[in-house]
């Protein structure tokens, strides 16, 4: 019953995702980067533009489906993930992207967030994670560091942060992975397997506001510290990470330690292997807390697995209806029990 | 059933009041009464009176419900002010009811409830049926548990079986008194219990018992009929303003050949409307129960923009949390149906029961100047049309528009004339589905209609006709986004200009009466019934006076003024403390007065004739 969109035989480019608006990020915001990788994996996709829809909230990052020459909707604070909902029920054949940050996503629009990936609505969800309020300039999110001084924090914030994905497969969202905005290679993977994925993707990108939270991620990003600050993800992989990889990540029945190879014997054996399509969404959670910089950070696809998708079954609902009984208007409207008055 | 021997007495109208626990079946009696009525070819009005509680202490005041049924030889509008009889299956129901009862009324009391318990549940300090309070009134006194036990002695029944199976002999025994068609009832207890034949023997035993205690007690000298109405010729059901605008909506989007779209939370007195909706998948519905208010109009708005006909549906408190998004939908001129059953507010308030006190929240409750169309529904039978010219209008002009229901018309019920699919008004759609539609090749999705000021319609989906849409400011035409200050000001009036622009299809103010009267009387929604009913009465004595009903409130209609101003006064009759007057009195400069009750129940007719009479 899965709708597989039907790829075009269109030769499609990056800037056919591009619409004719001036990109108005500040410069060297994170979000350029994200764009440009978005639209890079659209076109290798092959869907044409006319049959995708950009669904975002508000926020920096949900200016995006203003900069997509797609069909889009720039709706209200917190509520892309709702207005998504209803496009895919009423229009399946339309691939759908949502667009939103930290603030729009895990704030004011978490209950949302939290019910379209309950559902399994078949939808991609890219969240823009820097840890800030860009637009409103400058407050601390609900991914803000505990501690953290803001304009609104300036003894430190005592908000207790969460983390996305962790409450991502705490509703056990079909498909969840983590990108960073200038890693390239690694986005792009991100983005053609959540596209590629029918049900719910929930894509969290640490993306990098140079205003209001510079080098939030720079432990991720930075040449010197990454290879030992991430671990990538690779399916049926063990978890090797560090510049020299020589480092690992062991289960201890369900504590995750960090381990040295060669140390006491330890080998690639010894290590955790990375199952996407785990059906328990138990380790992929384990997977999630990893935070640095006790533990390297998880990028790549934390899992992937099939559900039943709601808009889906809502469908095929209303097929089977379809088929049982004949619609009749005069019928409906004249009802079980009436009488004639002469 | 044998037929009886009593002597018939005719009567032209009759009002009857069920009262008692919510768990003695008092809406299911109602209604069978009602239906019987229906098929007598008597006209019918209802009003349940339920509580919030689902099944408050049994017993208790807070756990009393009502049902009121008039049902009548002439056309009738309202289910009567007071009652002639008044069933009570408790001392609670007979404390919190009895002033809806005539002075002089038949009161039916089941006897075998009024113990000491009982009654001091109810807060009498002296036995109601003892101490004389009751002098004036026509008591009819049954213990309807020993009766019920003795008709199903021998059935191996619990105790609490059998007393669910009391409501049934009081059923029996008024339909006797009132010689409705048993059919009826043994037809509908079938229909429950056919499937637990011990259950449907006892059941079917108690009513027949009660029509049978009707005939053989000593209790009643006569019976009583109400012959069949004089009413427009036609095929009639039965119906509720809930099922009534249900069908509205799918007879809409049949017409306009739309899927349906219903994005809603349920919420006292909307929800039937999405359940109703739910089980008409084979009509093209789809419906979307969302983790809230705010999604539900979201996901809504999502269909909109998918070309569903998309409608929410809720109470007051839920058009509080959909207001932004509604704001989005006057932005994005998107199509959309917003209906608000009203109940007693503010905040959770009455959930239960009526008023009309969201007029205001529908007209201004959005930030920004966010115009959009609004119109109200008078009854059950009226709901239906009201929400196809909801739904077309929404399409036509590309608008959110707030179709006001309440409480009252969404539980009442009446008879209803149903319309033939062919003579439903046409609803055309335009959608823009291929850039080779487009004037000089040039694609403007927010391009206006010279007539209506609509923007196209776009089929989603097309190629060559992406466009992104949002709540921030657009340019006129393109539609990108502006935040340019004259253009702001065109935006601004434009789409003013579209809402005022729904005037061309308001049909000429009907004044029922005098173009003259000494008192004109203005109302709209579900004060309809009384109003007229209380015109009628006034105009029968002779007194000048006359009625004017609006179904819409946003455009008002454009001969509104002048029509007021030939008036020597004018009275606006409404279930809140005031909010159409403010705005008749703003925009005519009509010194109209205001005649409020915001206390749960529809306006009886005696106070609003009361109201006219003190002009006169």
């Amino acid at each position: 019953m899965t709708m597989a969109h039907t790829p075009t035989t269109l030769e499609l480019k990056p800037k056919d995702f591009a619409s004719d608006q001036e990109v108005r990020w500040c410069p060297g915001c994170g979000d350029y980067a994200i764009l440009a990788g978005i639209q890079r994996a659209l076109a290798k996709q092959g869907i044409p533009p006319w049959k995708i829809a950009t669904i975002a909230g508000i926020g920096c990052s949900s200016r995006f489906p203003y900069y997509m020459a797609t069909y889009g909707f720039h709706t209200i604070h917190g509520r892309a993930p709702a207005l998504a909902t209803g496009v895919k029920i009423a229009r399946p054949d339309m691939q759908v992207w949502i667009v939103t940050g930290d603030g729009d996503a895990l704030s004011i629009g978490g209950n949302h967030f939290i019910h379209l990936a309950r559902r399994n609505i078949d939808a991609k969800l890219l969240l823009f994670n820097n840890r800030i309020y860009g637009l409103t300039k400058g407050q601390y999110s609900p991914t803000s560091e505990f501690g953290k001084k803001t304009k609104t924090s300036p003894q430190g914030s005592v908000d207790n942060p969460f983390n996305p994905l962790s409450v991502a497969l705490g509703v056990e969202a079909s498909f969840v992975a983590r990108c960073i905005d200038v890693d390239a290679k690694n986005s792009a993977e991100v983005y053609t397997a959540a596209a590629a994925h029918v049900g719910t993707a929930v894509i969290e990108i640490l993306q990098n506001c140079v205003i209001f939270n510079d080098g939030a991620w720079d432990s991720l990003t930075a040449k010197e510290s990454r290879a030992d600050m991430t671990i990538l993800l690779e399916d049926g992989k063990p978890m090797v990470f560090g510049a020299n990889r020589d480092k690992g990540i062991r289960l201890n029945g369900l504590t995750p330690e960090v381990v040295k190879l060669g140390e006491n014997g330890i080998t690639e054996a010894d290590l955790w292997v990375h199952q996407t399509h785990d059906p328990d969404p138990t380790r992929a959670f384990l997977l999630s807390r990893l935070e640095s910089p006790a533990f390297p950070v998880p990028i790549g696809v934390l899992r992937s697995v099939h559900r039943p998708v709601y808009n889906e079954m809502l469908e095929l609902q209303v097929t089977e209806v379809k088929k049982a009984k004949k619609p009749d208007l005069q019928k409906l409207l004249d009802g079980p029990k009436n009488w004639s008055v002469a | 059933m044998a037929t009886s021997t009593r002597p018939t007495e005719v009567l032209e109208s009759v009002v009857i009041r069920f009262a008692g626990d919510s768990g003695d079946g008092i809406q299911l009696t109602g209604n069978q009464f009602t239906a019987a009525s229906a098929l007598a070819g008597n006209d019918t009005a209802t009003f349940p009176d339920y509580p919030a509680e689902i099944r408050a202490p049994a017993g208790t005041l807070a756990g009393v419900s009502g049902f009121q049924l008039h049902f009548s030889s002439r056309d009738i509008l309202t289910p009567g002010d007071r009652a002639d009889v008044l069933v009570v299956m408790n001392p609670a129901a007979l404390k919190s009811n009895l002033k809806w009862l005539k002075p002089h009324g038949m009161l039916i009391v089941n006897t075998d409830s009024f113990q000491a318990k009982n009654l001091k549940m109810a807060g009498y300090a002296t036995h109601p049926l003892e101490d004389g309070s009751l002098a004036t009134l026509q008591v009819v006194q049954i213990d309807l548990g020993r009766l019920t036990g003795e008709a199903l002695v021998g059935m191996g029944l619990s105790a609490k079986e059998v007393e669910r199976c009391k409501n049934y002999f009081a059923l029996g025994l008024v339909f006797w008194l009132y010689e409705r068609d048993t059919q009826v009832v043994e037809d509908e207890i079938k229909k429950k219990f056919g499937t637990r034949p011990l259950l449907f023997d006892a059941n079917l035993k108690v009513f027949r018992a009660g029509w049978n205690f009707g005939e053989t007690t000593e209790l009643f000298r006569t019976r009583y009929t109400v012959p069949a109405a004089a009413i427009p010729p036609g095929l009639y059901r039965n119906i509720s303003g809930n099922e009534s605008l249900s069908l509205g909506l799918v007879a809409a989007a049949q017409v306009a050949g739309l899927p349906l779209f219903c994005g809603s939370y349920p919420i006292t007195p909307a929800t039937e409307i999405l359940q109703t909706l739910a089980n008409l998948k084979e009509f093209d519905v789809r419906t979307f129960q969302a983790e809230d208010e705010i999604a539900a109009v979201v996901a809504t708005i999502g269909a909109s923009y998918a070309n569903h006909l998309a409608v929410t549906t809720t109470s007051g408190p839920g058009i509080a949390l959909k207001s932004e998004a509604m704001g989005l939908a006057v932005m994005t001129e998107l199509p959309l149906v917003v209906i608000d059953v009203q109940r007693g507010g503010p905040s959770t308030g009455l959930p239960t029961k009526t008023e009309q006190a969201d007029l205001l929240q529908v007209l201004y409750g959005r930030n920004g100047e966010s115009p959009l169309p609004v119109l109200a529904a008078r009854s059950a039978a009226d709901a239906f049309e009201t929400a196809y010219e909801a739904c077309r209008i929404a399409l036509k002009y590309m608008t959110p528009v707030v179709l006001l229901s309440d409480g009252s018309i969404a539980n009442g019920a009446e008879p209803w004339r149903v319309p033939r699919v062919a003579d439903l008004a046409p609803i055309p759609i335009d959608l823009l589905d291929d850039v080779a539609k487009l004037q000089n090749g040039e694609f403007l999705p927010y391009d206006r209609d010279p007539k209506t000021g609509a923007r196209p319609w776009v089929k989603i989906g097309t190629q060559g006709l992406e466009h992104r849409l949002g709540g921030l400011e657009k340019w006129e035409r393109t539609g990108h986004i502006a935040y340019d200050a004259e253009n702001h000001q065109r935006m601004t009036l434009a789409r003013q200009a579209k809402v005022d622009a729904v005037v061309q299809d308001i049909p000429p103010t009907e004044v029922y009466g005098e173009r003259d009267a000494k008192v004109g009387v203005l109302s709209w929604g579900s004060t309809y019934g009384s109003c007229r009913t209380a015109i009628d009465q006034l105009r029968a004595q002779g007194h000048k006076v006359a009625h004017v009903h609006l179904r819409w409130l946003n455009p008002l209609p454009a001969d509104l003024g002048k029509v007021l101003h030939r008036f020597k006064r004018v009275l606006v009759p409404e279930i809140n403390n005031g909010q159409l007057l403010p705005l008749v009195r703003a925009k005519y400069l009509v010194d109209a007065k205001g005649f409020n009750r915001i206390a749960t129940q529809p306006l009886s007719v005696a106070e609003v004739a009361e109201a006219i009479s003190s002009w006169l």
